[in-house]
């Protein structure tokens, strides 16, 4: 599957990131590593926008979203 | 836990109620349509500390400091206080540098050109309009690949040197030591810097706003860039809250005084009060996020933010030391020159700073 790290990254890359690769596969599933609340929340809302199913979970200090369509 | 802030309505109903907060810190002595300034009060806060000398302007913000410890501690209490730093943080200092020098020839940070607007000062829509346009600008260079690179995880000593430099500027504040030459602080007895509500309110708002905000990621650059990047319409809901908010509050205080002529602390000269915003617009994009945000997250241990925050008081320092920044008298000086000179630097980053991450 495959991985996109968004670690360490400002506002709004986490979620630009997201957005291209949910633009460029159309449908599928990937996922997303991010370490902030901030950057989980609006992935997953982003996520919710445009009809993709996402989860969450912790892994050590880092956040994985999955991300489905 | 579930963050039950982080949810529209719970964002909105924040916005509401920093905009009232924001009112009647204004009620209690702050300046017209200043209740929360991010840009005038760090600009206060270089005063204070004798950065510059431009008398009317000097006063140690508790309101600031309050942002910044209010969200350490909520950063603290939700397990979100995570130290990092390394993003090019001198990029960042020089964008927080023209970030203050455009805001203070709006006269403004885009806090207080909500809380213009609920005030019924319309100079602020010249205001918001270059605010916009600056997000837009640096939306197309985000889009185009600029970002200035990940930060690292760094010690938590690392991420607590701004709260602590806030602790600090607090205990000076509230001791008021004596040097020989008379008092440390410089503290105006005339003009915006005299008026401020009493420092135990304004600490206490600054903190209760401070929690909020890191809450709900409140951000009123986010808002503007999130609708325009992604349609998303979860930060805007908090500003519509905040402008809601305040303009209520100052209907019910007798705050409300529409027009464009002789409003507070606001000049006329609309194409730099565009101008100055669109510099601003385009810097806290590219640093991330509005002044506000960028002090919430140097709570939450975000150094590179921290920076920015350094960065804007050492813009606002020389924006009054080179009379750049503006008064309602109209814009300064060098005012035109180093908004152009801002706009050019900032677009320079944007252009040179775009790889795939």
């Amino acid at each position: 599957m495959e991985r996109i790290d968004a670690r360490g990254l400002s506002c709004p890359q986490p979620v630009v990131l997201t957005k291209n690769h949910i633009d460029k596969i159309g449908s599928g599933e990937f996922e997303i590593i991010v370490d902030t609340g901030t950057a989980r929340d609006n992935i997953s809302r982003l996520a919710g926008n445009c009809g993709w199913a996402a989860a969450v979970r912790n892994d050590g200090e880092d956040i994985v979203l999955t991300l489905k369509k | 836990m579930k963050n039950l802030f982080a949810t529209k309505k719970g964002i909105f109903a924040v916005g509401i109620f920093i905009g009232l907060i924001a009112v009647v810190l204004q009620k209690m002595g702050n300046p017209a349509n200043m209740g929360v300034c991010v840009a005038c009060f760090c600009r206060d806060i270089a005063g204070a500390l004798g950065l510059h000398r431009a008398a009317v302007v000097q006063y140690m913000r508790p309101e600031i400091i309050g942002f910044v410890l209010g969200s350490m501690a909520a950063a603290f209490a939700f397990k979100e206080f995570k130290p990092r730093a390394g993003s090019a943080p001198v990029v960042r200092f020089v964008l927080g540098f023209f970030a203050a020098i455009g805001a203070l020839v709006f006269l403004g940070c885009p806090w207080r050109a909500l809380l213009r607007l609920a005030g019924g000062d319309m100079n602020a829509l010249a205001g918001i309009a270059g605010l916009v346009a600056g997000i837009w600008i640096g939306i197309l260079f985000i889009k185009s690949g600029y970002n200035l690179g990940r930060s690292q995880t760094t010690y938590a000593s690392a991420g607590l040197i701004m709260p602590a430099v806030m602790v600090g500027l607090l205990i000076l504040a509230m001791v008021q030591p004596q040097l020989a030459t008379g008092p440390a602080l410089f503290s105006s007895k005339e003009g915006p810097g005299s008026m401020h509500a009493p420092l135990f309110l304004s600490l206490a708002a600054g903190l209760v706003i401070g929690i909020l905000a890191q809450r709900t990621r409140f951000c009123t650059v986010g808002a503007v860039r999130d609708v325009i990047l992604v349609r998303d319409f979860y930060l805007m809901l908090g500003v519509a809250g905040l402008v809601a908010g305040a303009f209520i509050g100052n209907l019910v205080f007798g705050q409300f005084h529409p027009g464009m002529i002789g409003q507070p602390i606001a000049h006329t000269d609309t194409l730099w009060n565009f101008a100055g915003m669109v510099l601003a617009g385009l810097a806290f994009t590219l640093a991330g996020g509005c002044p506000g945000r960028q002090l919430f997250m140097s709570g939450e241990g975000d150094g590179d933010a921290a920076v920015f925050v350094f960065g804007l008081l050492a813009g606002a320092a020389f924006a009054h030391n080179f009379g750049i920044a503006a008064s309602g008298k109209g814009i300064g000086e060098w005012s035109a020159l180093f908004v152009t000179i801002g706009l050019a630097s900032c677009i320079t980053i944007g252009l040179t700073m775009r790889k795939k991450i």
